[in-house]
């Protein structure tokens, strides 16, 4: 049996890294995850914890020192948000090119400008195409247990790609609900040793990071791209073990009420709370409706997600995120792009939801499920780039 | 033990032949000079920014590199090599590394100077046990010459060029050595090239054998950026050196010492002239160039000297 | 995970080495830098004190020693750049264009 408690999501990602007890943490104070650092600061000041806390003066030198700590044989860790994240650009690109199994825990917060420090997912969705694996986790419970997966399945040998694992700033991070922790020893038996076949400090002769022609740039990029579609496999691995560990099992996504769902949702993180109480509503109101929750975003879980929709008549993709694209956000394009094949696919159409902390409550969801209502009794997606909860529109 | 160059120069190499440097180039000869300094039985992994050394020295599959080398990015070298340093602590106290591990940053001038300023700064505060080593060729030289803050007044460079207007670089170079000295940690020097290289080796040596971090900040001239033959390396820099353009010091836990005190000190034009990038200021209508310029090496000079009593 | 030691130009992806990591130290040495050359030093054994003085100079780890005895140049790897032969006090090494 687990250790129940009572932990905001920040804590709760604090505790999981108290019990991994990591080589390194590398971490930089950032609105809405600075408690993360602070928590896991005390553990170090209390000697519950082996690791070296490096107390970075930037977001860029915490992935610089992560990265470099990794490359050495140590298992290192690093928190942020927003800003945060978006200042550690140019080294999450090179963690996973360089094939080093760092964890970051993602505290979603919008992106400047104008500069707000609410949750919404343009920090995370910035980072999608970095050759970073990407969780997402709808309440502390889920915080915590991806992050513990996270290290597992970075550290995998036919992966060796850096994970991220995001929860809703404020919305979980700052929220005290129950959780059930494993025990620590269950967590260091779960998480193992970090043990790469090469690293800086084994005693041999090692160059990491080469200047790369375009002789083998490509062959290098191509090996990163296929380590992330065989990511998938690992993560359900993962998982699994995990689901065996502690009774929680996850998937690459939660379907919710889906079996003979009509009409059907797609969100990430906390929103899915909101969402399912929505669906309980109109289910009892016998309307069929269901919910998607992504977990796994990165990589994109094409097949088994267009199976899931392959009987749904319309579907909305809500993403907390502009891409600018204009023509809707990116959790919504990777939904459609998914369904092209299917023999008979739904209508998909996208709403953009909730940004820079703006409430998300039952009634804009009920909003979608009314307008997918429309979508079906007209056949006809009409609008497909919308917004709910913005006034005016 | 006196420095002896017979026996250093019998021990394994650790940067080795086959890079892609120009010839001549002075940061292939820095790196030598400071790895050399090292004891034969510790290990080291060596981070170097982006930067000429960076992309020739390790392009793949070829590394110059003898014992470990790692490169992420331009501007966080200090904080890379500091993650390795954090990751080695770590793990010596689990007994999980046996052998003994130096750990170097490399950077040019302007990955040191500009881009790379504030990890480097961040890294020397926290108090790593790391060398920082800039090897200083006053320019961008990997992008192709680009003015640095470590440019001297009025070299002409790319994108400070000599025009009817302005004659090049209108700021005099930053002091970057006494800028690292104000972190006020353990060991700080200046040196560059000179005879047997003595005055390197030395400097070298104290910075990885003080506990804690050091930062050695080396004259590494760049005959293509600087516009004079290559074989002049040596003289060059001992004009540097005569002139006062290059004092060579050290700062120990802030106690200032000079290492060398030249003979006759030189004037400026003596270094300036056989240099390409300081040809305008020979030119008729331009000594007031060489009047500034020896005028703020003066100042300098003498101001170094009372810090150095 | 793919760990190749040697590197040939026209490996297919999966025998590249993994994120280009280079396992093992100068593998340089396989570069023949020694055509960059326009200009050839010779050392002159006799004249030759070993000093030394021309050994840390060379940017291209050039100048074998072995038990403090300079040998003669690795001309697989000396770009010729010059320095050494301006800081013989010996007139040790020449250094002349070099016919190819």
């Amino acid at each position: 049996m687990g250790i129940r408690e009572r932990l905001s999501g920040n804590e709760a990602v604090a505790v999981a890294l108290k019990q991994i007890d990591p080589d390194v943490v590398a971490a930089y104070p950032i609105t809405p995850s600075t408690e993360v650092p602070q928590y896991f600061a005390q553990f170090v000041a209390d000697g519950q914890v082996n690791t070296e806390f490096v107390t970075v003066e930037s977001e860029h030198s915490a992935m610089s020192a992560c990265i470099t700590a990794t490359a050495a044989g140590g298992r290192s860790a690093t928190i942020t948000s927003a800003c945060g994240l978006a200042l550690m650009w140019e080294l999450l690109y090179v963690a996973s090119g360089s094939r080093l199994p760092v964890t970051l825990a993602v505290v979603n917060r919008a992106l400047s400008g104008p500069i707000n420090i609410n949750n919404d997912h343009s920090d995370s969705m910035g980072a999608r195409d970095s050759g970073w694996i990407q969780l997402y986790s709808e309440n502390n419970q889920e915080a915590y247990d991806n992050y513990i997966m996270s290290l597992r399945i970075a550290e995998h040998k036919d992966v060796m790609l850096p994970v991220m694992t995001c929860q809703d700033g404020f919305i979980t991070s700052h929220a005290i609900e129950n959780i059930e922790l494993l025990e620590d020893d269950k967590v260091k038996k779960f998480v193992g040793e970090y043990k790469p076949e090469h690293s800086l400090l084994s005693g041999e002769r090692l160059s990491i990071g080469p200047y790369d022609t375009p002789m083998f740039y490509f062959e290098h990029q191509y090996q990163r791209a296929r380590a992330m579609v065989d990511s998938k496999k690992v993560i359900l691995e993962v998982s699994k073990e995990f689901g065996e560990l502690s009774g929680r099992h996850y998937g690459l996504f939660e379907e919710y009420k889906m079996e003979d769902a009509e009409r059907a949702i797609i969100v990430l993180n906390s929103t899915a709370g909101t969402a399912k109480a929505v669906v309980d509503e109109l289910r009892s109101k016998g309307e069929k409706v269901g919910i998607i929750k992504l977990r796994v975003f990165r990589p994109f879980p094409m097949e088994e997600l267009a199976k899931a929709l392959a009987h749904v008549k319309a579907v909305a993709v809500m993403d907390k995120a502009e891409s600018f694209s204009g023509i809707g956000g990116p959790v919504f394009g990777d939904v459609r792009s998914a369904c092209y094949e299917l023999k008979t696919r739904p209508h998909i159409i996208n709403y953009i939801y909730g940004l820079g902390g703006r409430d998300v409550p039952m009634s804009d969801i009920q909003i979608v499920f009314d307008a997918l209502k429309e979508v079906v009794k007209n056949d006809n997606p009409g609008e497909i780039y919308r917004h709910v909860g913005v006034r005016g529109v | 033990m006196a420095y002896n160059l017979k026996v250093e120069a019998s021990k394994p190499e650790r940067f080795v032949g086959g890079h892609r440097l120009c010839a001549g180039c002075g940061a292939g000869v820095a790196v030598r000079g400071v790895l050399r300094a090292l004891n034969d039985e510790d290990k080291s992994v060596s981070g170097v920014a982006t930067s000429c050394l960076e992309v020739s020295s390790c392009l793949y599959p070829f590394t110059a590199w003898n014992d470990c080398f790692i490169h992420s990015a331009f501007e966080n070298v200090a904080a890379s090599v500091s993650g390795a340093e954090a990751a080695y602590n770590a793990l010596k106290r689990k007994g999980k590394v046996k052998d003994t591990y130096k750990f170097i940053a490399f950077g040019g001038d302007g990955g040191t100077y500009d881009i790379g300023f504030q990890a480097l700064s961040g890294a020397m505060e926290r108090g790593h046990d790391m060398v920082y080593v800039c090897y200083d060729n006053e320019a961008y030289m990997n992008t192709g010459l680009q003015r640095s803050s470590a440019t001297p007044k009025y070299a002409e460079v790319s994108t400070a060029p000599v025009g009817s207007k302005i004659p090049g670089k209108a700021q005099f170079k930053k002091d970057l050595t006494e800028t690292i000295v104000a972190h006020d940690i353990p060991y700080v020097a200046q040196t560059t090239f000179m005879t047997n290289f003595k005055d390197l080796h030395e400097k070298a040596y104290k910075a990885h054998y003080t506990p804690g971090p050091a930062f050695l900040n080396v004259l590494a001239p760049c005959p293509r950026g600087w516009r004079y033959p290559p074989e002049d390396l040596m003289a060059i820099c001992k004009l540097a050196v005569d002139t006062c353009v290059w004092p060579l010091y050290e700062v120990i836990d802030g106690e200032w010492k000079l290492t060398y005190e030249p003979k006759t000190k030189l004037p400026v034009t003596d270094y300036l002239k056989p240099q390409g990038r300081f040809s305008h200021m020979f030119k008729p209508g331009a000594e007031y160039m060489i009047e500034d310029f020896q005028k703020e090496v003066d100042k300098k000079w003498e101001r170094l000297l009372k810090k150095c009593k | 995970m793919i760990y190749v030691k040697d590197a040939n130009l026209n490996l297919p992806w999966n025998e590249v080495n993994v994120a280009g990591n280079i396992y093992g130290g100068g593998t340089s040495l396989d570069v023949n830098t020694g055509d960059w050359r326009l200009f050839i030093p010779a050392w002159i054994e006799e004249k030759c004190k070993h000093c030394m003085l021309c050994f840390p100079t060379c940017a291209d780890s050039s100048i074998p020693v072995k038990n403090e005895k300079r040998e003669d140049f690795d001309f697989k790897h000396c770009k010729g750049c010059g320095v050494c032969y301006k800081v013989c006090p010996f007139d040790a090494i020449t250094w002349e264009k070099e016919d190819k």
